[in-house]
């Protein structure tokens, strides 16, 4: 006896919106035999790792603080991963925008006024796009590979950042710490509504539901998604390849610059050497668990943000290494991506002798 | 021949399958003798395809039985009737573009051997059936003819005894159908039977000994067809549906030109593409003119420069007097050409989207039908969907399906009324009737000459014959990148055309020795 995948002749509907609960239940499961083996209590292990962060409203703001940047990044790789480009580089771009967009605050830090964070918003955006545009440039014009070259343009940008902060942008009065000024109040991602709610959740949500009408309403959004999965009928529809590809590693790029800047100008207020715990790399998983669908990115980004906190609460209270949050990250992945097989496919058992 | 015992190989009874309300297979049966060429007719949708997949197991029915030699068995997957003897040459190609044709035809294997040894047995197997073919080559580098070819050599190798054709000839010329026709009476010879999927009655004569006739799922008659005249069979086939295509002389006294091609010469993109040496012709409003050829002389190449998807020099290319040779395939449609790719699945349409988002393939760029500034009039895309699909006979199983749930012969002709709900002045189409079925190609073919008649000039890229006899006022043969002058077609030979195809395939021959 065995069993044997057979794809369905339609997709499971049912299973199409059922798949992710079913995935963060096998989760859970896993985690409490996982906490079981390594001497935790189990109830307390997973009290402590998914309920524990969203228990207490401080605890939600920090939530949302850290899927924030993961909402606009995936969002905006959701479109380019539509198209079958490969930006990898979304990590650099973050980067890219963070320094862009902190031209204003570290250069020109007399400036201030309501003007200042608009501009520095959409200087972020610009300077993610024109990091996003470099892999994009250089696949169209030499037909290089966008996964290497936006992969190793993440280092370079990681060490400039690291060199600005040591070098020409380290503040005087840092006592020799590699950290630019404090940038001043106007130049501060402010909490709005009566909930204190972050500003620039604010932001990532619109950009969300912009990119998912973009895919669902509009004549291009038809056609990033044909590029992907039929490019010899975009060609057909007079979509120009060469177009399709600079304009998405422009939007994905300019969405990570502008969750790069949000983030400095929001959580840090400063720039240092590190700015990201690897938003970029991650947010290639929530565009995948949001099955590239931008509002899906909304809550496979909160997903894997409770990941990070459950992990360093795991850390303080249980007394267990940091690397359970990746496992935990890991069998997500691994159960969403089960879970999504059974859309296209069902078991079949099949008797021996046949 | 056989081995004494008395039962047929393959024996199906009271086989049914429902996909929702429709029926696709209703109550059908028949048999298959040892050595036996049996043909399997009907049009799209008559439920041939439903039943062949069923016979090899990537389908199961939902009841009747299946006997193969003399003992019920459930074919629960390919694999399963590949190893009972069943082999399939199938209609659409499933090979890989970036391999070699000997590991393409490894892949398909149970046991993995040694490609050389395989390259071997490939071409002992393709010299010993008629069927050339060079085991190194890359798939992307062969016409549809050759990755036919690869197909039945794969099937071969299995050592099957009963092969599954579907719609074999329909990429051939005259010549090559006749090499395989030899091909197919030596594998019956040889005691394998052939379940042969056709609408090409005049084959179906010639070939088979028994045909078994489908209509709307229910099994019509079994019978002889050398007992049946090709007119009897029509009818069987496709009830009283069938009409003659009514030709008339094209009137061009005025000579307007629409299309002008002058010296258009393309490079070949990969090595192995054939390139366009200086074509040059005239095609006049009225007129059907027909560019025959076997596939992979050009024909793509043609296509892709008169549409625009590769754009060649200023002052190359005319259409209704505009220079368009560096124009792109929207500007070229908005001067009033349309378009028809040969294939439907992936380039004529987005196989994962809908007909009505596939009706603003084409046409959303140009004259901003179906769409809303930016956004997609959804609205108005089904409405002309429903156009199209009424006026050309589409049949469906839901209301607007994506384009891959669509059988071969309803989606080409969903792509055929799609350009012609613009009413264009030019169209283009590469190999219209491919692979669809008697009641389609007549429909697809009679509109191609009401649509000259009423001022339109049409160009015919195809290697099919008949097709062409049928419609073309003049016709032209492409072969190896050079067209040859445009002759009348009522002063044209089957035997000359066929003597220019076929040579272009003995110098192929030779260039690929």
């Amino acid at each position: 006896m065995r069993l044997e995948l057979v794809k369905r002749s339609a997709e499971a509907r049912f299973l199409v919106f059922a798949s992710p609960f079913i995935a963060i239940a096998i989760t859970v499961l896993v985690g409490a035999i996982f906490f079981a083996a390594i001497g935790v209590d189990p109830g307390r292990g997973v009290y402590v790792f998914f309920i524990e962060p969203i228990s207490a409203w401080w605890s939600i703001e920090q939530l949302l603080a850290k899927a924030t940047p993961l909402i606009l990044i995936g969002a905006g790789l959701s479109l380019c991963f539509l198209s079958n480009n490969w930006n990898i580089g979304a990590e650099g771009q973050f980067i890219a925008g963070a320094l862009a967009g902190s031209i204003l605050p570290v250069v020109f830090y007399q400036f201030e006024g309501p003007l200042v964070l608009p501009l520095m918003l959409v200087m972020g955006f610009a300077g993610g796009a024109f990091y996003g545009l470099v892999p994009a440039a250089l696949k169209t014009r030499f037909g290089a590979s966008e996964i290497l070259t936006s992969l190793m343009l993440v280092y370079i940008a990681q060490l400039f950042l690291d060199w600005m902060v040591r070098g020409p942008w380290r503040d005087p009065a840092s006592f020799g710490f590699p950290k630019t000024r404090t940038f001043n109040d106007a130049a501060v991602v402010p909490t709005v509504g009566p909930f204190d709610i972050h500003a620039g959740l604010l932001i990532a949500l619109v950009a969300s539901i912009i990119l998912f009408v973009f895919l669902k309403r509009t004549l291009k959004g038809f056609e990033v998604r044909i590029s992907g999965t039929a490019p010899r009928a975009a060609t057909f529809a007079g979509v120009s390849n060469r177009n399709m590809v600079l304009f998405v590693f422009a939007v994905s790029g300019g969405l990570a610059g502008l969750a790069g800047i949000i983030e400095v100008a929001g959580v840090a207020k400063k720039l240092q050497p590190v700015i990201s715990p690897g938003y970029g790399f991650a947010a290639i998983i929530v565009a995948f668990l949001g099955r590239l669908n931008p509002l899906g990115v909304v809550f496979a980004a909160l997903l894997l943000a409770l990941t990070y906190l459950g992990g360093e609460a795991a850390q303080l209270e249980l007394n267990v290494t940091d690397k359970v949050t990746r496992v935990i990250q890991g069998v997500v992945l691994f159960a969403i991506l089960a879970c999504d097989t059974f859309i296209l496919h069902r078991v079949r058992l099949v008797r021996r002798g046949k | 021949m056989s081995d004494g015992r008395d039962e047929p190989l393959l024996s199906v009874s009271s086989i049914t399958k429902r996909f929702g309300e429709l029926t696709a297979n209703d109550d059908i049966h028949f048999e298959i003798d040892r050595g036996e060429i049996h043909a399997l007719l009907g049009e799209n949708g008559a439920g041939k395809s439903t039943l062949v997949k069923i016979l090899y197991g990537s389908l199961q029915p939902d009841g009747g039985q299946i006997r193969w030699q003399g003992r019920p068995v459930s074919v629960s997957n390919p694999a399963v009737a590949r190893r009972l003897g069943i082999g399939m040459v199938f209609q659409h190609f499933s090979l890989f573009d970036a391999l070699t044709v000997t590991e393409n035809i490894a892949l398909a294997l149970p046991k993995r051997p040694r490609l050389q040894v395989l390259a071997r047995d490939i071409a002992r197997v393709s010299e010993e059936y008629g069927l050339p073919l060079n085991p190194m080559a890359q798939i992307h580098d062969l016409s549809v003819g050759q990755r036919q070819r690869v197909e039945i050599v794969r099937c071969l190798l299995q050592d099957p005894q009963l092969i599954i054709m579907d719609e074999p000839t329909s990429v051939l010329t005259p010549q090559e159908a006749d090499d395989l026709f030899v091909t197919l009476r030596r594998l019956s010879g040889e005691g394998r039977s052939i379940l042969y999927i056709s609408h090409r009655l005049r084959e179906v004569k010639e070939l088979c000994s028994h045909v078994t006739i489908l209509r709307h799922g229910k099994l019509i008659s079994t019978c002889d067809p050398q007992e049946e005249t090709s007119e009897s069979l029509a009818r069987l086939m496709v009830g009283n549906e069938i009409r003659d295509i009514r030709t008339s002389v094209a009137n061009i006294a005025e000579k307007r030109v629409l299309l002008s091609v002058r010296g258009v010469s393309l490079s070949a993109d990969e090595q192995f593409d054939v390139a366009l040496q200086d074509i040059s012709f005239d095609v006049c409003a009225g007129e059907v003119c027909a560019i025959a050829g076997i596939a992979g002389n050009g024909q793509s190449e043609l296509f892709d420069a008169l549409s625009g998807e590769r754009t060649v020099e200023n002052n190359r290319i005319y259409i209704d007097g505009n220079d368009a040779g560096a124009k792109g395939i929207n500007e070229r449609r908005k001067i009033g050409a349309a378009f028809v790719a040969e294939e439907r699945l992936g380039h004529g349409t987005a196989p994962q989207e809908t007909l009505s988002l596939n009706v603003l393939l084409t046409q959303a760029r140009m004259n901003g039908n179906g769409i809303r500034g930016p956004f997609i009039d959804y609205g108005e895309a089904a409405e002309a969907k429903d156009r199209i699909c009424k006026s050309f006979d589409v049949r469906k199983s839901s209301a607007d399906p994506r384009a891959y749930e669509l059988s071969g012969g309803n989606l080409q002709k969903f792509v055929v009324g799609r350009e012609f709900n613009r009413a264009p002045k030019l169209l283009v189409i590469n190999q219209p009737t491919w692979g669809v079925d008697a009641g389609a190609s007549a429909h697809i073919r009679q509109s191609l000459i009401d649509l000259a008649r009423a001022g339109a000039a049409v160009v015919v890229i195809s290697q099919d014959l008949d097709e062409i006899f049928e419609i073309a006022d003049r016709v032209a043969v492409l072969s190896r990148g050079k067209l040859t002058p445009f002759t009348s077609s009522r002063e044209t030979s089957r035997e000359t055309l066929g003597l220019l195809l076929g040579g272009a395939r003995e110098g192929e021959a030779a260039s690929a020795a």
